[in-house]
């Protein structure tokens, strides 16, 4: 660079070149402004705390799951003879394979415990609420997206989890009325899952719907920076600005405030990935499950499967549900209705504040039960379903890990379909102007 | 695409004073982009049909001939036919005849369901020879193989006669594939087309009716 030789001579010189190219580019791209617009000049609340650490990071493993999945595939075979080997030899012949599939399988996992955490954050403090319905409503498809693209990924490893859990996903499809079974067919590409299975779930893993998860990301933070953050009081910092400024009076700029707070954030987080990932990546069968450390067999599904652990609470939803007119549809309906009733949430709540610090005991009560059940359905849905499937009573004795799944999945639907109503008769705190800090 | 412009220009020509609509152009407009929207509906067409099944996966679908000879009885022999797993059970005389002492805890004993097995084995045993059953060992559920549960109590408590037991959900099965009463499965397993070329050699899958 000739501005390089020029500063060793003059500093002035230098940030004049700087300013020289700057200004070359900003007339042909918004560079400056859109800086501006995204980090120095875009106010956030100054309360933030905590539970704001989860989006930003949920971006940095969005990222570490890019990055080494490009590796992964630089070594991995897409093809029912070779997938299996091709993990193996990954693990073990390639130069530090090990060390990027475990940071991709762990990341997998605490993508899952930060979106969790960061949709949690929502929720407690109406971040959904007007007028944030619809970067709620790009959470919900991102959150939609990064199930299917778990699931996919799942299968790539082709061992005998992976083959028997796509399966039971796919078979899902084949208990819509009339559809299904010529759903299930075609997104198998086969009579059951095979080689062409594996290899398009291989592409829907590694190019489309990343696709769509980042054009998902964008929109979700477009959003965001159209109506500015929502904060723990769940105040409008947009109405009180500064009247020469007109800058939010409690906005502070996100850079450099929120990037210097994120970055304790990623540390904290960075440490806990790491001790995951060097000294207990299968996280004692919860992240990898032993199952899959067998090659798929399609004439043997092994004695215990169960999902993953980010996906047992709608397991265990599937399970709970009993067929219904001989039709396994209501079990299935009742699982998507799990995940898609979050959607709903914006138009669900008719509370007069926004914040669990100004809402009333009967919500707090309502919330409450809904992560007991959320957390009793997720550990349920780990258990052996020996445990499970004794249905009615032709075996002796009742089994009571059905009866307590039916009454939580029950209390997890109330506390949507109840929420218009107790969320109005709540009594609530009055909310103060400014945000409390 | 189209009705945006379309209104935009609405809105610009009110705004100049000139409230004539060119209709023509609004008509042309709407033509071109359903025309448009045809188009790219017949090209998704390929794109959709190219993942169903390829040829290749509905010509793997042969018969599969199996020697029931070395079946012991009260064993099951796993073959592989279509990729699935075929289980020929060898029923001894005990289990023959267990198998009708619990109808009242079926849900289809008699094999009403006419797409679960070939018409000639719409009886008790779901099968042409009494002690031989042929059943495709997934389970109707949600496509898990269901594992052997062959001897009565064990581990499945003191009312079970036998049978399989899916590992997934839970679904319960008795040594002629038919389904309990209250497992998630709705059907009995399915008993693929089979036919016997003589005493012991059996053939799965002779039937061109299409069960995957």
């Amino acid at each position: 660079m000739t501005q390089e030789t020029h500063s060793k001579q003059n500093k002035s010189t230098l940030s004049n070149a700087l300013n020289c190219t700057l200004n070359w580019v900003d007339a042909r791209f918004p560079l400056t402004s859109n800086i501006k617009a995204h980090l120095t000049e875009y106010y956030a609340p100054k309360n933030f705390n905590f539970w704001y650490f989860f989006g930003s990071l949920a971006l940095l493993v969005l990222v570490l799951q890019i990055l080494t999945g490009i590796f992964l595939t630089m070594h991995y075979k897409p093809d029912a003879d070779l997938a299996f080997g091709s993990v193996e030899y990954i693990m073990r012949d390639v130069p530090w394979g090990w060390l990027i599939r475990y940071m991709h399988s762990t990341g997998a996992s605490m993508f899952f415990v930060v979106v969790y955490l960061h949709m949690f954050r929502g929720i407690i403090y109406g971040s959904y609420r007007n007028p944030r319905e619809l970067i709620w409503l790009f959470g919900v498809a991102i959150f939609l997206a990064l199930m299917g693209e778990a699931f996919f990924g799942y299968l790539l490893p082709w061992g005998q989890m992976s083959y028997w859990g796509a399966q039971v996903i796919v078979n899902l499809f084949s208990t819509i009325p009339f559809i299904g079974p010529d759903v299930s067919e075609w997104l198998r590409g086969d009579y059951l899952v095979s080689d062409a299975t594996l290899n398009r779930f291989f592409a829907f893993h590694v190019i489309a719907l990343p696709l769509v998860l980042l054009g998902l990301v964008v929109a979700h933070l477009i959003a965001l920076h159209e109506v500015g953050s929502n904060n723990p009081d769940g105040v409008e910092i947009k109405k009180l600005k500064d009247k020469k400024t007109g800058i939010p009076l409690d906005g502070i700029p996100f850079h450099p405030y929120y990037t210097v707070k994120d970055l304790v954030g990623v540390s904290a987080f960075l440490i806990v990935f790491t001790v995951i990932v060097f000294f207990a990546p299968e996280m004692g069968g919860y992240f990898l499950e032993a199952n899959n450390f067998v090659p798929a067999d399609p004439l043997k599904t092994p004695a215990h499967i169960a999902p993953v652990w980010y996906f047992t609470p709608y397991y265990s939803i599937l399970r709970a549900v009993p067929p219904i007119l001989n039709s396994q549809f209501p079990g299935v309906a009742a699982m998507g209705l799990s995940v898609v009733a979050f959607a709903f949430l914006p138009w669900l709540d008719k509370s007069p504040v926004k914040s669990i610090r100004y809402r009333g005991g009967l919500y707090k009560a309502w919330l409450a039960a809904f992560v007991v059940s959320f957390l009793v359905l997720g550990y349920l849905g780990t258990v052996p379903s020996n445990v499970w499937g004794q249905f009615g009573d032709w075996l002796s004795g009742a089994d009571r890990a059905t009866v307590v799944a039916r009454f939580f999945t029950v209390v997890y639907f109330l506390f949507f379909a109840l929420m218009p109503w107790y969320t109005a008769k709540d009594k609530t705190k009055p909310v103060p102007e400014r945000v409390t800090g | 695409m189209s009705d945006n412009q379309n209104d935009k220009h609405q809105t610009d020509s009110q705004s100049c004073g000139c409230s004539q609509v060119d209709l023509e152009k609004r008509n042309f407009l709407i033509a071109t982009s359903a025309v448009g929207a045809l188009g790219c509906a017949a090209v998704a067409v390929p794109f959709v049909k190219s993942m169903t099944p390829s040829e290749r996966a509905k010509a793997a679908g042969a018969p599969v001939e199996v020697d029931i000879s070395k079946i012991e009885p009260g064993t099951v022999l796993t073959a592989e036919w279509r990729g699935q797993p075929v289980w020929i059970i060898n029923r001894t005389e005990e289990m023959t005849a267990e198998l009708s002492k619990h109808h009242d805890q079926l849900s289809d004993p008699n094999a009403e369901v006419s797409s679960q097995q070939p018409a000639y084995c719409k009886n008790e045993g779901r099968s042409i020879k009494p002690n031989i059953g042929v059943v495709v060992g997934i389970c109707t559920h949600l496509g898990c193989s269901p594992t052997e549960k062959l001897k009565a109590g064990g581990d499945m408590g003191d009312g079970w006669q036998g049978g399989f037991f899916c590992p997934c959900h839970g679904s319960k099965f008795d040594l002629a594939g038919r389904v309990f009463k209250g497992s998630p499965a709705p059907v009995n397993l399915v008993v693929p087309p089979h036919k016997y070329l003589s005493e012991n050699l059996l053939l799965i899958g002779v039937d061109t009716e299409d069960k995957a």
